[in-house]
C-alpha cells in the first residue's frame, strides 16, 4: 500500500508510539488485502467494549493506546452492563469495576461513550457513499445495505486505529466492484417482523461472506431490515445485501444467476424452543428503535409482566422517550441501556432459559450466555412475559 | 532450506518449530496464561506455543482473538514468530499489537514438523536446518 509522506512519518513513530501502532495496524491490513492507499472516513464505531468479550488483555491493549484523541466522531458498541443501573441488573461488582475502567479509557480518547449496536439511530455521522469504519456486525450490514455507506467489518483494534488516524485502508466494501451481489435469494412467503430474522439466519449459514440479492414478496420496514442484517451477520459474515426495488444500490448491478429459494417451511423451522420455564424475556437485539419501543408500549398497555422482562435500547432513545419508557416500566418490564442480552454476563446473573424475538440473539445466547433460548415473534414474547406460568 | 513468503509484521526470530495443519482460533482455543492449546478438537491440544515458531494455515473465530494474542505477549507466553499459508485480520492485528514477526503466503508443507527455523519477517524469509534423513529426496 502506498502511504503519503505524512503517513510514512506516523508509521516511523514521529507522532508518538500510539499513532505508530495505530498506523501499523492499518498498514498491515492494507498490505494483506492489497489496498492502494488510506482513505478518509466520516465516523468510527468501535467494538470490543464489554469486559466479557475483551477481558484483561483488552484492558491492557487499551491502556497502551491511551494518550491520543480520536480524529473523527466515534461511538462504542454495547458494554457489558447498564452503566447507571448495573446493580439492579444483578451484575457482579468485580465485573462492573473492570467495565468502568474500560469506559474511562475510551472517554480519555474523546470517544463518545454512547454504547449501542444501532449507532445509526444515535447521531453517528453516516450517509450514502460515505466511507466509515464501523465494527458492530449488524450496524455494518445496516449502514452498507440500507443506507449505502461503505465500511468493512472492522475488528476492535482496527476500528480504534482508524479512529485515531481518521483513515482506513481502501479495500473490500469501500470499492464498488466488491459491492456487487453474488447470489440471488427468492423467498416464497410474505414475511413480517421476526420472519426476517429467521430468513437472515438461514441465509447467513448458506452464503457466509457473500453478498445476497433478495427478491421478496413483502416490503420490509427499516426495523425488519435491521433484524435481517443482524441475523445474517450472526450465522454468517454478511456485510452487505441488496433488496430488489428497495435498497439504494440494488439497480446498479446485474442480478446473479445463481439462486437460492427459501420456502415457508424453512422460515417456520427457524423458530425454536418451548414457552415453558422461561426465566427472562429479552427484547432489543439490535437495540430498539423509537418505533419498536412504541409497539412494545402498545402491547404492554394495561398489563403486568409476570416474568423478568428486559428491554434493551440506546440511552439516548430512553432519555428522549420518557413517557413511553414510564408506561413500559409501569408494566413491570425493565428498560436497560448501554448493553444487550448477548454481551452482558447473563450466565453470572443466573438465567437459564431466555426468550427473544431476534434471530441474532437466538444464535448467540446458547454459546455466549450458556442458556437455552426460545425464539419467537414479539407478540408471543409479550404474551409469555405477562403469563404466570 | 530457504523459503520466501510475504512479511506481514516485521522482526526476526530463531526457535523451535511447532506445526499444525489445522486452523487456530485464539479465543477459546489458546490459554493466554499458560500458552497451552485448549481447543479439545485440535491436534495440538495440550501443547504450549510459548517461544515456538508457530506454523499453521490461518486463524479463525472471534475478533477478540487479537486480544488473546496480546495477552500471551504480556504474559511472556507468546510464540517467537507466526507462519501462515494465508493470514487473516484477527491473527495479523494480534501480531501487530504484540510485535510478533509474521510471514504468510508460505506453503507450510515445505516446513518440517520438527527442528529449528530462522525467521526474517522484514524480508519474508524462513530458513530451516532440515535433517537430511527426514527428507531423503532432497
Amino acid at each position: 500500500m502506498q502511504l503519503t509522506k505524512s503517513e510514512e512519518k506516523t508509521l516511523d513513530g514521529e507522532k508518538g508510539e500510539v499513532c505508530q501502532k495505530a498506523m501499523e495496524i492499518l498498514a498491515t491490513l492494507g498490505d494483506i488485502y492489497n489496498a492502494d492507499k488510506l482513505i478518509e472516513i466520516q465516523s468510527v464505531q468501535v467494538a470490543g467494549v464489554s469486559y466479557k468479550t475483551i477481558g484483561d488483555a483488552g484492558i491492557e491493549f487499551l491502556n497502551d493506546m491511551k494518550g491520543e484523541k480520536v480524529r473523527v466522531p466515534t461511538q462504542l458498541n454495547p458494554a457489558g452492563m447498564d452503566l447507571e443501573h448495573w446493580e439492579k441488573q444483578g451484575v457482579p461488582k468485580k465485573f462492573a469495576k473492570k467495565q468502568k475502567q474500560i469506559l474511562e479509557i475510551f472517554k480519555e480518547m474523546n470517544i463518545n461513550i454512547k454504547c449501542t449496536c444501532t449507532p445509526y439511530l444515535t447521531g453517528l455521522p453516516h450517509g450514502y457513499g460515505q466511507h466509515l469504519a464501523w465494527s458492530e456486525s449488524s450496524a455494518v450490514s445496516y449502514v452498507n445495505s440500507v443506507i449505502g455507506a461503505r465500511t468493512n467489518r472492522e475488528g476492535g483494534p482496527s476500528a480504534l486505529a482508524a479512529a485515531l488516524i481518521g483513515k482506513t485502508p481502501n479495500y473490500g466494501y469501500h470499492l464498488k466492484e466488491n459491492r456487487k451481489p453474488d447470489i440471488t435469494i427468492k423467498v416464497e412467503k410474505e414475511l413480517q417482523n421476526s420472519d426476517y430474522g429467521a430468513l437472515g439466519r438461514i441465509i447467513g449459514r448458506e452464503v457466509g461472506n457473500q453478498v445476497p440479492y433478495y427478491i421478496l414478496k413483502s416490503k420490509p420496514n427499516k426495523d425488519e431490515l435491521k433484524g435481517l442484517g443482524a441475523a445474517m451477520a450472526a450465522t454468517g459474515a454478511v456485510a452487505l445485501y441488496h433488496i430488489e426495488n428497495q435498497t439504494p444500490e440494488n439497480s446498479q448491478f446485474k442480478k446473479p444467476k445463481n439462486t437460492i429459494n427459501v420456502t415457508k417451511k424453512q422460515i417456520e423451522n427457524e423458530y425454536q424452543g418451548s414457552k415453558e420455564n422461561i426465566d427472562l424475556v429479552a427484547l432489543g437485539c439490535p437495540h430498539l428503535s423509537p418505533n419498536q419501543l412504541k409497539t412494545i408500549e402498545k402491547l404492554l398497555k394495561n398489563r403486568q409482566t409476570k416474568k423478568e422482562t428486559w428491554i434493551f435500547l440506546p440511552r439516548e432513545i430512553k432519555n428522549k422517550m420518557q413517557n413511553t419508557v414510564q408506561n413500559i416500566t409501569e408494566s413491570g418490564a425493565k428498560i436497560i441501556t448501554d448493553t444487550c442480552m448477548v454481551v452482558s454476563p447473563l450466565e453470572e446473573i443466573g438465567f437459564k432459559k431466555i426468550m427473544v424475538d431476534s434471530g441474532k440473539a437466538a444464535t448467540y445466547i446458547p454459546s455466549m450466555c450458556n442458556a437455552e433460548v426460545t425464539y419467537s415473534n414479539l407478540k408471543e414474547c409479550i404474551e409469555v412475559a405477562c403469563n404466570e406460568n | 532450506m530457504k523459503i520466501k513468503g510475504r512479511g506481514i509484521t516485521k522482526g526476526q526470530a530463531h526457535g523451535e518449530i511447532l506445526k499444525t495443519n489445522q486452523e487456530i482460533s485464539f479465543l477459546g482455543g489458546v490459554d493466554p496464561n499458560t500458552s497451552k492449546i485448549t481447543d479439545p478438537n485440535h491436534e495440538l491440544l495440550g501443547q504450549k506455543i510459548k517461544n515456538k515458531i508457530l506454523v499453521f494455515p490461518g486463524g479463525k473465530g472471534s475478533t477478540v482473538g487479537s486480544y488473546v494474542i496480546y495477552q500471551l505477549k504480556k504474559n511472556n507466553k507468546a510464540p517467537k514468530a507466526i507462519i501462515n499459508i494465508e493470514t487473516e485480520p484477527i491473527v495479523a492485528v494480534g501480531a501487530v499489537i504484540s510485535k510478533i514477526p509474521l510471514i504468510d503466503q508460505i506453503n507450510i508443507q515445505k516446513i518440517p514438523n520438527k527442528g529449528k527455523a530462522k525467521i526474517n519477517a522484514n524480508k519474508g524469509t524462513i530458513e530451516t536446518n532440515q535433517n537430511q534423513n527426514q527428507n531423503p529426496e532432497k
